[in-house]
């Protein structure tokens, strides 16, 4: 989009993967363990939101982050570049044009990094369920952490998605960014599927396949 | 004396953080929300740092925000926090005004480098828009500085305080000098009539565009530390210094909330609106004040 294509990435934070054998070998896992269970807790207290507005949803952005429901209250806090952001919501349905520009901001969040849905539409197709241009099943193309249902969902019911979001965070449960580190192929396959062989965002793919580094 | 720096830097990340976790407080009680809680700021600095990756764009992008740190935490150290103790007295006596005033401008030139090796036209955008700024936002602040030298007749801020001590404080000496840097200082805190250059809405973060992860923490943290350095370096020149913890609290958040007050009430200005404001009323009035300093003493 803007020659940020450049960009090479690095692992680092409190438990990256040197610092856990460390802890391991010299017997402190419990240590470990508990810092990591404190990190997700802050982790959980605070989400910066990239908010995607795709289809209608994007009206029940506001109200949730105005005075009416706040959601700072939580923690949850809007950003404007995908680069801080924790979180992103998609609000609605998904053309394929839009398929792709969700997947590079997707890509452009540093890890870790969630996506809730909004509405019927990326669950099922909701109303698109027979469009020429609309995927159906979000979830196939890029995972997804959390899906408020609803069409459209009210502002309760996303706050309801960022609570359970938080839950999942504190609890260390298997979060969607670590599922498309795994399964990545899977997701490229059905990605290109859709968008044809060239899906825009390479330099992801690439960094994997190069170990590191790569730049596209 | 390495103790106390640390010792320093510690008080002021925490209070700093404490301060503008108040300030998202206060700003929600304004706008009618409810309210984030005091540590929301740390909260979100842990976090930052505990991210798994920060993208980088070579060595100058991590140069940046440690130049910025530096500028933050040295001018920390070098303001005199307490005035009557020996608290870190032989390193602040090393510095004076003039030294301050330099490594003020230190942070926005590191951060301008390592905006320009990002490549974000938003981030460039920014840098430009805050350096423009920076040219009408130093001109009443260096006058009512000035001001200050001559009237105590030293650049050492040990004797401006004690000046303070035997005449008065210098806000009500000088007040013109102080509603002058104070103006300046609302542009130096980001509020809101001069906040263009991370303008929300506008060139999205600005400069931090680009950060991410640890990049952002230190940056981060490092505006709380350089916040907290300001206020204590206003206190010391207008409110004669603190000589406990709890009068520099007091001091440091009266000016603190008057500045955020400044803020939520004003929109923002364009660019060149902002520096001609700069250069005309606060300028003008720090020059009267400078003229009653040189004629009447």
């Amino acid at each position: 989009m803007f020659g940020l294509d450049k960009g090479d990435k690095m692992e680092s934070g409190f438990y990256g993967s040197s610092l856990k054998c460390k802890f391991e070998e010299s017997g402190l896992a419990n240590t470990h363990a508990i810092m990591e269970k404190a990190v997700r807790w802050f982790e959980s207290r605070s989400i910066f939101v990239v908010a995607y507005g795709t289809g209608c949803g994007a009206i029940e952005m506001p109200p949730t982050f105005t005075s009416r429901y706040d959601a700072e209250r939580m923690g949850v806090v809007g950003v404007a570049t995908p680069r801080q952001a924790d979180l992103i919501i998609l609000s609605g349905y998904l053309a394929y044009k839009t398929l792709r520009r969700v997947i590079r901001t997707y890509e452009q969040m540093q890890k870790p990094r969630y996506i809730m849905s909004l509405g019927s539409c990326p669950i099922n197709g909701g109303m698109y369920w027979d469009s020429y241009n609309t995927i159906k099943k979000l979830d196939d193309y890029i995972p997804v952490d959390v899906a408020v249902t609803g069409c459209m969902p009210r502002p309760e019911a996303v706050i309801d998605g960022f609570v359970l979001l938080q839950e999942r965070i504190r609890n260390g449960e298997k979060a969607g960014w670590e599922k498309y580190d795994e399964n990545l192929k899977f997701y490229k396959d059905n990605q290109k599927r859709v968008l044809g062989g060239h899906v825009d965002p390479a330099y992801e793919t690439d960094w994997y396949n190069l170990n590191g580094g790569g730049i596209a | 004396m390495v103790f106390q720096i640390i010792l320093l830097i510690m008080l002021a990340y925490v209070v700093g953080f404490i301060y503008f976790g108040l300030y998202r407080n206060i700003t929600a009680r304004i706008q009618g929300r409810y309210r984030p809680t005091v540590y929301q700021s740390f909260y979100d600095s842990i976090k930052l740092f505990s991210k798994k990756q920060s993208v980088s764009y070579g060595w100058m992008f991590y140069l940046g925000p440690i130049i910025m740190a530096t500028g933050a935490v040295l001018t920390l150290i070098l303001v005199p926090v307490f005035s009557d103790s020996d608290f870190l007295r032989s390193v602040t006596s090393q510095g004076n005004l003039f030294v301050l005033l330099y490594l003020m401008v230190l942070g926005p030139l590191g951060n301008a480098l390592a905006v320009g090796t990002g490549g974000n036209p938003f981030g460039v955008m920014g840098v430009v828009r805050g350096l423009t700024r920076l040219i009408g936002l130093e001109l009443p602040f260096y006058i009512a500085v000035v001001g200050l030298i001559i009237a105590a007749n030293s650049s050492d801020i040990v004797h401006i305080i004690d000046m303070q001590k035997i005449g008065g404080l210098n806000i009500i000496n000088h007040p013109l000098l102080f509603i002058g840097a104070m103006i300046s200082m609302v542009g130096f805190f980001g509020e809101s009539p001069f906040d263009i250059p991370g303008a929300p809405q506008e060139v999205y973060s600005g400069p931090r565009t680009e950060f991410s992860g640890k990049f952002l923490a230190l940056l981060m943290s490092q505006g709380s530390l350089f916040a907290f350095a300001k206020l204590v370096l206003i206190v010391d020149l207008f409110l004669g210094g603190a000589d406990s913890l709890e009068m520099l609290v007091l001091k440091t958040f009266a000016i603190f909330v008057s500045i955020i007050f400044i803020g939520i009430v004003y929109g923002r200005y364009k660019v060149e609106q902002a520096v001609d404001f700069l250069m005309k009323l606060p300028t003008l009035i720090a020059v009267l004040g400078l003229a009653r300093v040189v004629w009447f003493g």
